[in-house]
Formats: structure tokens, C-alpha cells, sequence
């Protein structure tokens, strides 16, 4: 072989070793800003060791924002997001649509089985995992041990309506700005209607019968409006309609609720360094009125490959490290146990440090309390508990919302806003062709 | 002659001035002072002022956080490119209409104009559609010809009436002397109209920084601008108020100082020819 050529025959080995060295694969991951992805953000060090020929963009956007820019995307098949995050509305809905790509083919050790099953229930059509839950939540009542000794009173760990009524009745002092209980008011398929709907579960109510009827007109939405409406004129604070998570939040951490019956990501929020009653608050399960079913919703954030990806396999990479159990060990070992992503697999709530988490065990049990697949007292057409997964939901949920806010507001009575409310919904599930 | 106003009628219209700008203001002020408050200072009620903790911590996270530089080049190269790119249309369409006008000048006129009524998401699928075949998704240069359609009748409109002030005898003068009709329109007639170009090129630079629905729906991460980056920091759970009002006194700083110092300018352009 002469010199030239082997020095030529060198060169082309180089060039493809370069070649491959440098095959870097861009995925572009779509998030939404809250403190368990922000930390993951700044865990990446860790995948980029382990994975350096994966580079991850992050976009991430407001979750309303995000739902409609990522749903553009993939209904157009764009192509410009590799993984996304979506909640358990959309799971379903995009799974049947075949918008995701299945993840039943992550690898072994991942245990899948290690999923809590209410969560993975909840992200799996016809058998397939089309999601990996990030963190899940379910809600429950917080309150203020304080006020409940002041008043001679003792929170059962797995109260009644009835209860939390006396309860608020008997934390509540206007005069002081303190109010027995804060709820959710203002109007939103993911905001007062997520509680409601979750509440209403409890009263036995539920928003289809097995054909699709609307079931406003029946007595148990009567009964769930009207305990609503009585605990927020007597006990709630003013102005109520406009509260959401962020208003509530911040009532609760200035000491104005009682009570408040929310997320159970709230917990780490009124314990944490920003709230004043952070040494004075208990939590207990959602409420219920003992038939079977609690007031408390499940929620998972989860992160999905869509089909129009093409970036697939570095996509589930991705998603294999951010879900997997050893990203929880990592959460932990930097961060400490109280702030890993929670509610998604068993084995960290088996892990003693974890259990010495104050709402570790309540929002397990509060998970464990609620089924996506079967979430009301009579039987149902659809799945999900504070929401019914149908494209058509996010326009219903916010319609009935304003409705059932304006009632709040004093605009209207508890039976003209139901009226309302079967009438509407009536009218655009005839318009959708799910009823004639 | 305009007549003299008395010492005590002047204090009345300058406090009269100063509390209409304040109250105009004081929601941008608000939320530069809310930027350097902590975040339970940011949301106490009843709100504080001069009682908050300040700091400065808000902006060293947005900062650590994001790649800032990033998105302030793209929403310069984005504004500005916009803007140029439609003054080079609108100069020439807005002369035609100005001095050589046809009978349906005033109707194509008020039918560019009706473009802006429609709301932008009703032609959001059919653009998004065409941008993605075109791979213009997630570029600068897909920015750049999308906010240049949506601002061009407002630039058309403004420089046809900064044109309309200009004497028609000037061009046909100019045209006497063997101008050509690029000769024209280069040499005589935007010389004359430049404050009014400028006005019009400050006004559509203001109105590409601050769009929040294309830049966000047609952007991923390479061409994101600041209207992105702000909405990176809104947050459905937890109280982020003082970051987010830290990203968006970044995000808006540059415009208003460049308004700051143009505002002259500014009122000049816009009150072109509103008193013969």
C-alpha cells in the first residue's frame, strides 16, 4: 500500500470517527414553569454526563399557552416539540387520536409496574403508557391546628362535609379578616369547576349518564351548589369569585382561611419559608359524605413524545432519566426528600427518609383516594374526576364555571345557575352529536 | 395667536398632565418596584411600598435562568427587520396612494385597515399551515415577513398621511428637472417626510417588540423574542409575581428607553398635520 493511500485511507477513518462523535441529537422539550421543572432544569449537568450526544432546548410557556401551542403543532404534524408536557386531560383524548407515540418500550429497569396505579390508570388507552407521570397530585384539606384548638375542635384525618362545615363555622371571625374557609371561585374548566367537579363526586352527582345526558337538573348537583355556596357566603372571604390557586395561596399564607381544600402540591407552598402559619398547618383528606367517593381530584404532570416527533428514541431517553426512580434519588441527594416530585411512584413512599415528609402520607392516600376510571357514585361514560376527558370539556367546564361563579357572586340563584348550566351543556352536546 | 395662559392655569395643566401620565404609568411603575421586592412582599395585602424587603434577587434568577441575550437579539432583529422590510413596501404604496390616487384608492385604503379588525387567531391555522411547508416555523426570517404583514397597514396608513402634507408641486418640480420616479421618491420626497418615517419607524418597531401572539405561537426556541421569555416565567401554581414582573421590566426596558429618548420625535410624527 503506498503512503498516499494509506494516508488517504487514514484521513477517511477520522473523518468518519469525527463524523460520528459529533451526530449530536437536538430534542426540544415544552414545559410549563413550576418549581419541580425548574429544578429539573438545573439537574441537566446530570443527563448531559450521561447522555452527551442528546442536547436538550427547553421552551416553556404558560400552561394555557402551552396546551395550544403544542396541540397546533402536532393536530399540523409541525414536528417542533420532542417531548411535551400535558396533564391527565389530554392523555387520554391524544392517546385515542394517535397524537403520542406509546411508551410501553421503555426499558426494563425503569419498572413501570413501580408507577402508582391510580396515575398510570390514568395515562394508559387501550394498554398503552402514552405518558410518564413527572409529578401527580391529588387535593385535601389543609387547615390551621391553631384556630381548630382555639375552638375546641379535633380535624378527623378523613373528615365529612358536615365536618368541615362546623369546622368553618367555627374558625371564622370577619371582623379579624379571618375566614373559615377558602375555595376556589373563579371561573375555569381548571379552576372553580376542577373543585367542583371533584366535589360533586362526593354528593354523588356527576356531569353524564351512561348516554350522555347532562345531570345539572339532578338533586345531587343541587346539594353540591348549594353546601358550596352556603360555605362560601358564611364563611369564605369577600370577593371570592376571583380567587383561584394563586389568590388562595396567598390568603392562606397570610393566616386569613381556616381552611382550604386544594392541590396537594400547596402543601411544600404553606409550610414553606414564605408563609406565616407554616408551623401551624394540618391536612386531611378531602371531604366526603360517605358514599364511597371523596371530594379530591388526581392530576399528573406528565411528559409525552408526540407522534410528529423525530427525534422518538432521544426523546424517550430523555423522559427514561426525568421519570425513572434514580432522577427521585438525584432530586433528594441535591434538594433534599421534600422536594422530589411526588405522587407518581410507590417506592418513594415506601422510602423511610420520604415518609418523614409532614404531607407525604396524606397525598398518597389522597392519590390512592381517586379513580380516573371510575371517578363517580353511579356509573359514567367517561374517565377523569375533575374533569371528563372529551375534546369538547375545556369550553363546557369554562361555561358552566362562569355560571357557577356568577352564582358565587350573588348574580344568580343556585337553581337558575343549574337551570342554566343543563342548558347550555345540553345544547353543545347536541351540537357535538353525543345526545339528539 | 394663541393666547397666554396665567401662571395659575398653567400649574392647574401641568398637575393635570402629571396625574394623567402618573395614573397611565403606574402600572409600569408598579411592576418595576414589585421586580425588587421578595415574593411574599410582592403579593401582601394590604400592598407595601415602603415597608417591602428589596432585593435583587428576582433578576439574578431570570437572569441564571434564561439565555436573556438570546431572546433581546431576536426581538432587535425581529423589530427592526420587520419594520424596514415594510417601510421598503409601504414607501412606494403609500406615495402612489398619496399622489397618484386611483378611484378606489380610499376603499383599498380602508380594506387594508379592516385586515387589523380580524382577530389573529382566526387566520392562526392557515398561517401556521403555510409557515411550517415554507420551514419558516421557529425562524427570525418567518418573524420578520409575519409581523411585516400585520403592521403594514398601519405603516402604509400613517406614511400615506404624512404624504398627503407634502405639496404635489414639489414633485412635479423635481420631475421637471428629470427625476425619475425611484429619483423621486429616494431623493425628494422621504428626505421631506422623514420625521414622519420615523415616527412611523418607532411606532411599528414598538408595536414588533410588544406582539405576544405570533412570536409565541410561531416560535419554539431559535427565533423566540422577549414576549416569549416573559411568558417562560408565568406560573398557574405558586406565587412567581416578583420574577415575572423581574423578566418583564427586562423585557420591556430597552423599548422604553428607546421611547424615552424619541419621544419627541414620537409626538412630532403623530401629530403631523393635526393643525393647519
Amino acid at each position: 500500500m503506498t503512503k498516499t493511500l494509506r494516508a488517504l485511507l487514514g484521513a477517511t477513518a477520522l473523518a468518519t470517527l469525527a463524523g460520528v462523535a459529533s451526530a449530536e441529537t437536538t430534542i426540544t422539550v415544552a414545559t410549563v414553569n413550576n418549581g419541580d421543572m425548574v429544578r429539573m432544569q438545573g439537574l441537566m449537568d446530570d443527563f448531559n454526563a450521561k447522555h452527551p450526544d442528546i442536547k436538550v432546548e427547553w421552551v416553556t410557556l404558560e400552561e394555557n399557552v402551552l396546551r395550544q401551542n403544542v396541540t397546533t403543532d402536532i393536530a399540523t404534524g409541525g414536528g417542533q416539540y420532542d417531548v411535551i408536557t400535558i396533564g391527565t386531560y389530554e392523555v387520554p383524548i391524544w392517546g385515542k387520536q394517535g397524537w403520542l407515540e406509546s411508551l410501553n418500550d421503555l426499558p426494563a429497569e425503569y419498572d413501570v409496574d413501580d408507577l402508582l396505579p391510580a396515575i398510570r390508570g390514568g395515562l394508559t388507552v387501550d394498554g398503552n403508557l402514552y405518558a410518564a407521570p413527572f409529578y401527580g397530585e391529588s387535593s385535601m384539606v389543609m387547615y390551621r391546628k391553631d384556630l381548630m384548638e382555639a375552638a375546641g375542635l379535633t380535624m378527623p384525618d378523613a373528615p365529612t362535609w358536615a365536618d368541615i362545615e362546623k369546622a368553618a363555622a367555627a374558625m371564622t371571625d370577619k371582623s379579624k379578616e379571618q375566614y373559615g374557609i377558602c375555595l376556589r371561585g373563579k371561573a375555569g374548566w381548571g379552576e372553580n369547576m376542577a373543585f367542583l367537579t371533584a366535589m360533586s363526586n362526593s354528593f354523588g352527582a356527576r356531569w353524564f349518564d351512561e348516554k350522555w345526558v347532562p345531570q345539572f337538573d339532578q338533586p345531587e348537583w343541587k346539594a353540591t351548589l348549594d353546601t358550596y355556596l352556603k360555605l362560601m357566603n358564611e364563611y369564605g372571604p369577600p370577593g371570592a369569585s376571583n380567587n383561584g390557586f394563586n389568590e388562595n395561596l396567598t390568603l392562606f399564607q397570610q393566616g386569613k382561611c381556616g381552611m382550604w381544600i386544594d392541590a396537594t402540591v400547596a402543601a411544600s407552598f404553606v409550610t414553606g419559608k414564605d408563609s406565616t402559619v407554616a408551623d401551624k398547618v394540618g391536612f386531611a383528606l378531602a371531604p366526603d359524605n360517605g358514599l364511597g367517593k371523596r371530594g379530591n381530584w388526581l392530576w399528573a404532570w406528565s411528559l409525552a413524545v408526540p407522534s410528529s416527533s423525530d427525534a422518538k428514541d432521544a426523546a424517550k431517553v430523555f423522559i427514561d432519566w426525568a421519570t425513572n426512580k434514580d432522577y427521585l434519588a438525584l432530586v433528594a441527594s441535591k434538594e433534599g426528600w421534600a422536594n422530589v416530585p411526588p405522587g407518581t411512584r410507590t417506592s418513594l413512599y415506601s422510602n423511610e427518609e420520604y415518609a418523614k415528609v409532614p404531607f407525604a402520607k396524606m397525598t398518597i392516600d389522597s392519590i390512592n383516594s381517586a379513580d380516573p376510571n371510575a371517578p363517580t357514585v353511579k356509573p359514567v361514560p367517561y374517565v377523569g374526576v375533575q374533569f371528563v376527558a372529551i375534546p369538547e370539556f375545556q369550553g363546557l367546564g369554562t361555561t358552566v364555571g362562569e355560571i357557577f361563579s356568577a352564582a358565587l357572586a350573588g348574580q344568580k340563584t343556585a337553581d337558575e345557575a343549574l337551570a342554566e348550566a343543563q342548558a347550555a351543556v345540553t345544547d353543545e352536546m347536541k351540537a357535538a352529536g353525543y345526545i339528539q | 395667536m394663541a393666547r397666554a395662559l396665567s401662571p395659575r392655569r398653567k400649574l392647574i395643566s401641568t398637575l393635570a398632565a402629571w396625574t394623567v401620565a402618573l395614573i397611565i404609568f403606574f402600572p409600569v411603575l408598579w411592576m418595576i418596584l414589585t421586580s425588587f421586592k421578595t415574593e411574599p412582599s410582592a403579593v401582601a395585602m394590604p400592598p407595601q411600598l415602603f415597608t417591602a424587603d428589596w432585593t435583587l434577587e428576582n433578576y439574578a434568577e431570570v437572569w441564571a435562568r434564561s439565555d436573556y441575550p438570546r431572546f433581546f437579539w431576536n426581538s432587535v432583529v425581529i423589530s427592526v427587520g420587520s419594520t424596514l422590510l415594510g417601510l421598503v413596501i409601504a414607501i412606494p404604496a403609500a406615495w402612489a396612494m398619496a399622489f397618484v390616487p386611483g378611484k378606489k384608492t380610499k376603499d383599498l385604503l380602508m380594506w387594508m385597515l379592516s385586515t387589523k379588525m380580524m382577530p389573529a387567531v382566526a387566520v392562526m391555522i392557515p398561517l401556521y399551515l403555510l409557515f411550517q411547508r415554507l420551514g419558516l416555523i421557529d425562524t427570525k426570517f418567518g418573524l420578520v415577513i409575519a409581523l411585516m404583514l400585520m403592521n403594514l397597514p398601519i405603516i402604509i396608513w400613517m406614511l400615506y398621511t404624512y404624504f398627503k402634507e407634502i405639496p404635489g408641486e414639489i414633485l412635479e418640480a423635481s420631475r421637471m428637472d428629470g427625476a425619475t420616479l425611484w429619483g423621486e421618491i429616494i431623493y425628494v420626497l422621504t428626505p421631506m417626510a422623514l420625521p414622519g418615517i420615523a415616527s412611523t419607524m418607532l411606532l411599528n418597531i414598538i408595536l414588533a417588540w410588544n406582539e405576544a401572539f405570533w412570536t409565541i405561537v410561531l416560535t419554539t426556541t431559535k427565533a423566540a423574542p422577549l414576549s416569549a421569555f416573559i411568558a417562560s416565567f408565568s406560573a398557574p401554581q405558586g406565587l412567581f409575581y416578583a420574577k415575572l414582573s423581574a423578566a418583564s421590566a427586562m423585557a420591556i426596558l430597552p423599548i422604553l428607553i428607546l421611547g424615552w429618548f424619541s419621544q419627541k420625535q414620537l409626538v412630532r410624527g403623530l401629530t403631523f398635520g393635526a393643525v393647519k
